[in-house]
């Protein structure tokens, strides 16, 4: 074996040693959902058991878990619906219709992602219980549709601006609306770039926490309000049945970016880096 | 920021009209944004407490500052911005030197990579509050958690961190789930080096650290300043990793900014006082922002670009 | 898109048809105390009676309960329909109209108030969830506070108990019998920062020594000498006698020591003999009245756990209903046959104090009984107070100034800081807080 091939291998063992240490705690927390309540406090930690699903059952499909992650499914989808039905137009605009406030407005939006949340949520707070907001998904709705738009201007002007114009031209010359520019032209197009976008707006809202406990109380609360508070219900024993609700809550979202590892660069530096 | 954006293009006049068609989106992002922020800064002069009914009024021009005066008056208040700051910059600064190293490491064929990177950017996917529980109460637990097996077998004492070292528990943490966003930025940027530069440096003789130093440290500035710049603005809102680890404790160890705009609102209902608070979180944000492009820009300067 | 439209309707209606052949849901919000999981693990025995009502429970730790259901009522949000609250909370929302009269719904609906007997309640507990003779919320349960102590660590040291001691003789006790080098704290007293946490059993000694949070305009009187003394009692006594990491020490912690044996005595509430019974400790374990200072007032607190009705609900026949089941005389002959009769829920019927079985399985009961009587919320302290209250202050400010000094003493007892500087800022900030609020 020559001295690069070994040099490879040592690389290829000491990162992936690093990788496995920092995956670590989320192989902890799938292991710990299928011990038993007595196995999962057991000390020192069991590293072999008989594995269970009671936890599974107990506390995802028979507790409120499904109940939560469909207030998560629901609000996450319609708010990314939301962003994109507002955003590609817009896009659209800022791609095809530069003018000399289009750099401006785009850095404006930008900036609006920068507001801290922290700072809105008070009048936030008011202005959805003045309209009859607090606790129902169409306000958490609503919220992330926002908090999501610039991220979707961004990234889908980036990706318009790769669609060379001579394809929009060709079909203004057969008499396009703007209607079949949009779904005739730019959608087949933009279906790689799209998907990206609102996979990252739905990894965005999915995890979100601090708008959802704030805005929400128990109807339309999200699976992180619920994980958020999980223990305060619970006995004595609750690590494991908490492990399952917890990697319940975190799977699709794990499966979702691990498929999309590529598009999550561009997307978490809003197209800055392509 | 991509440069297409800077060149404007020439289009047909057809349908000038449709560059409106952006509107809808600026008059959403206006409505939702600028009119909280608008009354964030009114509530902020008022003396509103959601527990006394009528109390929504304006503080009158003598006293319209107090909710500020009191801020500033409070010991707490300098303790929380130095926690905000302090966890700000530790996370900001350990995540860079991991997810650098991480970045390099992944940045050479070898077998077995793309699992690597697929388990290294694991950690950023996690919901944030599914982090903490995990870490609470499966890895930190003082006594059955996987830290107290580790001292014990290292012979050590047994320590609940989380109490011990509340502040930098929650670092680490945070620092955990942030390493692989630096990494990932980093990453397509090693990527995005040319090979042809590489070997021309190499030509001339320079050694892995020189090459690091000269070539790829210059290439990868970009990369660094977006991703330094975007962690900064997220990790000041840290907010469920404290509300599910520390609740803010203890004492007032670990509260941020936004950990206690949630406690004066939701746990005081003090409506004026947290819209004054509300209006600081904005302040240091934009602060930060206007300060790391001055520190990018002084750099940028005594390298002579 | 007809495909995407055909989807919509489908969901719609859908929705609609969920909506339609729904029962009635009524949302719970209720505490992570040993009770309510009890009440919550028996409440299917409702649903099964009342098959029309389906009960949806949000479990929270006492904070974060009292956050959302302040919220919630407070603006009028309307997410719970039945909120557990606390002695502090149910006149104060009864008065400003957050609540419903539970007088006026046992008129409305006799049917589920039959046989319930508001007569039997604890007269001392029903006084204090009324407001201008109306009841505004029923109670879980209800508890005073006194001492426990391990009967064997004091007999081995050759020690008695008072029946009712003084503070003094209480810490003579605890750093007689303190052995930390064997694991036995000599007390235990909670010291985690949190107005109902540290601030009620403290706030029972600042009684006692005579001080008081307000005078009865609302001014507050902390950086006072009976303050001072107050805090640097308690203070010493945790520092020389009390739990390492007493900072972190509340009820559940306090519990867990003296249930294992590991702590000699324990002044909290009356609720917790309940549990010690039943624990590795339990039959070391005696009971005396809460200590006594120079003062004798205040010196035992007074609280309760209860349900209410949100006015804002819309669901309040069957929140009502559920109301009268789980504070009724047949649940506690329920928890009583499933569970034993030491674990009922305490002080809130006249009729459990009168169950042979109960006295039987609860020795310390008729004890219990007396101090619930004995605690008087309208003259707990020296001089006259702003409001009521014993271990709290009846004035919306009371929570966040409580949350602040609570925090301050918190300082205080890890001895980051001396007890005259920490008051003297307790009382700025309570100054402050009750200046902007309009008192003075």
């Amino acid at each position: 074996m020559s001295r690069k091939r070994l040099g490879t291998l040592a690389w290829a063992a000491g990162t992936l040693l690093v990788a496995f240490t920092m995956f670590f705690p989320i192989l902890w927390m799938v292991l710990t959902s299928f011990k038993t309540e007595n196995d999962a406090i057991a000390f020192p930690p069991k590293w072999f058991f008989t594995p269970t699903f009671e936890n599974w059952r107990v506390a995802v499909f028979g507790g409120p878990v499904l109940e939560f992650m469909g207030n998560t499914v629901w609000i996450t989808v319609a708010s990314t619906l939301l962003a994109l039905a507002l955003g590609f137009p817009a896009a659209y605009a800022m791609a095809y219709y530069r003018t000399k406030r289009t750099d401006g407005s785009m850095l404006w939006m930008m900036s609006t992602r920068m507001l801290p949340p922290a700072g809105v949520i008070v009048p936030l707070f008011v202005i959805f219980r003045d309209l009859s907001l607090l606790d129902t998904h169409l306000g958490l709705i609503l919220l992330f549709a926002g908090m999501n738009l610039p991220l979707v201007v961004w990234m889908v002007t980036g990706f318009m601006e790769d669609v060379p114009f001579a394809l929009i031209e060709a079909a203004r010359l057969d008499g396009a609306t703007l209607w079949q520019e949009f779904t005739r032209v730019l959608l087949p197009l933009l279906v790689p770039g799209l998907a990206a976008t609102a996979l990252l707006a739905l990894i965005f809202t999915w995890n979100e926490f601090f708008f959802a406990v704030n805005l929400t109380t128990r109807a339309a609360s999200p699976l992180s309000v619920y994980v958020s508070t999980f223990k305060a219900a619970q006995g004595d024993l609750f690590v494991a049945k908490m492990s399952a609700a917890a990697t319940a809550s975190v799977i699709p979202v794990l499966i979702a970016g691990w498929i999309a590892q590529r598009q999550l660069v561009t997307g978490l530096t809003m197209g800055a880096v392509k | 920021m991509t440069t297409s954006m800077i060149q404007p293009k020439r289009r047909r006049r057809i349908g000038e009209g449709r560059r409106f068609l952006s509107a809808p989106a600026i008059v959403y992002l206006i409505l939702l944004t600028q009119i909280p922020f608008a009354l964030t800064i009114y509530y902020s002069f008022t003396n509103w407490n959601l527990l006394r009914p009528g109390s929504a009024g304006f503080l009158g021009i003598g006293s319209m500052f107090r909710n500020y005066q009191r801020i500033l008056q409070n010991p707490d208040f300098w303790q929380v911005l130095t926690n905000t700051v302090v966890l700000t910059l530790s996370v900001v600064l350990v995540t860079f030197v991991l997810g650098m190293a991480f970045a390099l490491l992944l940045n050479r064929p070898f077998p077995g990579r793309t699992l690597a990177r697929t388990l290294l950017i694991s950690p950023f996917l996690m919901m944030p509050v599914a982090s903490a529980v995990v870490w609470k109460y499966l890895l930190l637990d003082p006594a059955f958690g996987l830290s107290a097996w580790v001292s014990r077998t290292l012979g050590l004492p047994a320590v609940y961190l989380v109490e011990r070292a509340p502040l930098a528990s929650i670092i680490g943490i945070v620092s955990w789930q942030w390493t692989p966003f630096v990494m990932l930025i980093l990453l397509a940027g090693l990527q995005s080096l040319p090979e042809d530069v590489v070997e021309a440096a190499r030509l001339d003789g320079a050694g892995p650290l020189g090459l690091f130093r000269f070539v790829t440290l210059p290439h990868l500035r970009r990369f660094i300043e977006i991703a330094l710049l975007l962690e900064i603005i997220f990790v000041l809102n840290v907010f469920g990793e404290i509300f599910v680890i520390t609740s803010g404790g203890p004492g007032i160890q670990t509260t941020n900014l936004p950990y206690q705009i949630f406690l004066e609102a939701f746990s005081r209902w003090n409506i004026g006082r947290a819209s004054a608070y509300g209006i600081f979180a904005i302040v240091l944000a934009n602060l930060a922002v206007i300060l790391f492009l001055q520190v990018v820009r002084r750099a940028r300067q005594e390298e002579g670009r | 898109m007809p495909r995407l439209r055909t989807l919509f309707v489908a969901l719609a209606a859908l929705i609609a048809l969920g909506l339609a052949s729904a029962q009635t849901v009524v949302t719970i919000a209720t505490v992570n105390n040993p009770d309510m999981v009890v009440m919550q693990e028996l409440s299917a025995r409702f649903e099964a009676e009342n098959p029309d009502v389906r009960l949806n429970w949000l479990v929270l730790d006492e904070g974060t309960l009292r956050s959302r259901a302040t919220t919630d009522a407070a603006t009028g949000a309307a997410s719970f329909d039945i909120v557990t609250i606390g002695a502090y909370e149910t006149p104060m929302w009864g008065a400003i109209g957050w609540l419903k009269s539970l007088d006026e719904l046992a008129a409305q609906y006799p049917d589920a108030a039959e046989g319930y007997d508001f007569d039997d309640l604890l007269p001392a507990i029903a006084d204090g969830l009324s407001y201008d003779g109306e009841l505004f919320a029923v109670p879980f349960y209800g508890e005073s506070s006194f001492t426990m102590y391990n009967k064997r660590i004091l007999d081995e040291a050759g020690l008695t108990m008072p029946d009712q001691p003084t503070w003094e003789q209480i810490a003579e006790i605890a750093c007689a019998v303190h052995d930390p080098a064997n694991g036995i704290t000599g007390i235990a007293l909670r010291g985690k920062p949190g107005w109902g946490d540290n601030m009620a059993p403290i706030t029972t000694v600042i009684n006692t020594f005579g001080g008081q949070w307000f005078d009865a305009e609302g001014v507050p009187q902390i950086d006072t000498p009976e303050w001072n003394a107050a805090i640097s009692f308690y203070a010493d006594l945790v520092q020389r006698c009390g739990p390492a990491g007493v900072t972190g020490v509340s009820f559940p912690e306090a519990l867990a020591l003296m249930s294992q044996g590991r702590a000699a005595m324990w002044v909290d509430a009356t609720v917790a003999a309940g549990f010690l019974a039943n624990s590795p400790a339990g039959p070391d374990i005696a009971h005396a009245l809460a200590p006594v200072g120079p003062v004798a007032k205040g010196n035992q607190w007074l609280w309760s756990w209860n349900l209410a009705i949100p006015a804002t609900t819309d669901k309040t026949e069957a929140a009502f209903r559920f109301l009268m089941w789980a504070t009724s005389k047949d649940y506690i002959e329920l928890v009583a046959a499933e569970k034993g009769w030491a674990g009922v829920p305490p002080g809130t019927r006249i009729s459990t104090y009168e169950r042979a079985e109960y006295l039987a399985a609860a020795p310390f009961a008729p004890m219990v009984l007396g101090a619930i009587q004995a605690a008087d919320p309208l003259d707990a302290t020296a001089n006259p107070q702003i409001a009521p209250g014993v271990q709290f202050v009846q004035i919306p400010e009371f929570q966040g100034i409580g949350s602040d000094v609570a925090q301050i003493i918190a300082e205080i007892l890890a001895g980051n800081v001396d007890v005259a500087t920490g008051l003297q800022r307790a009382q700025r900030l309570a100054a402050e807080a009750m200046q902007d609020a309009g008192y003075y």
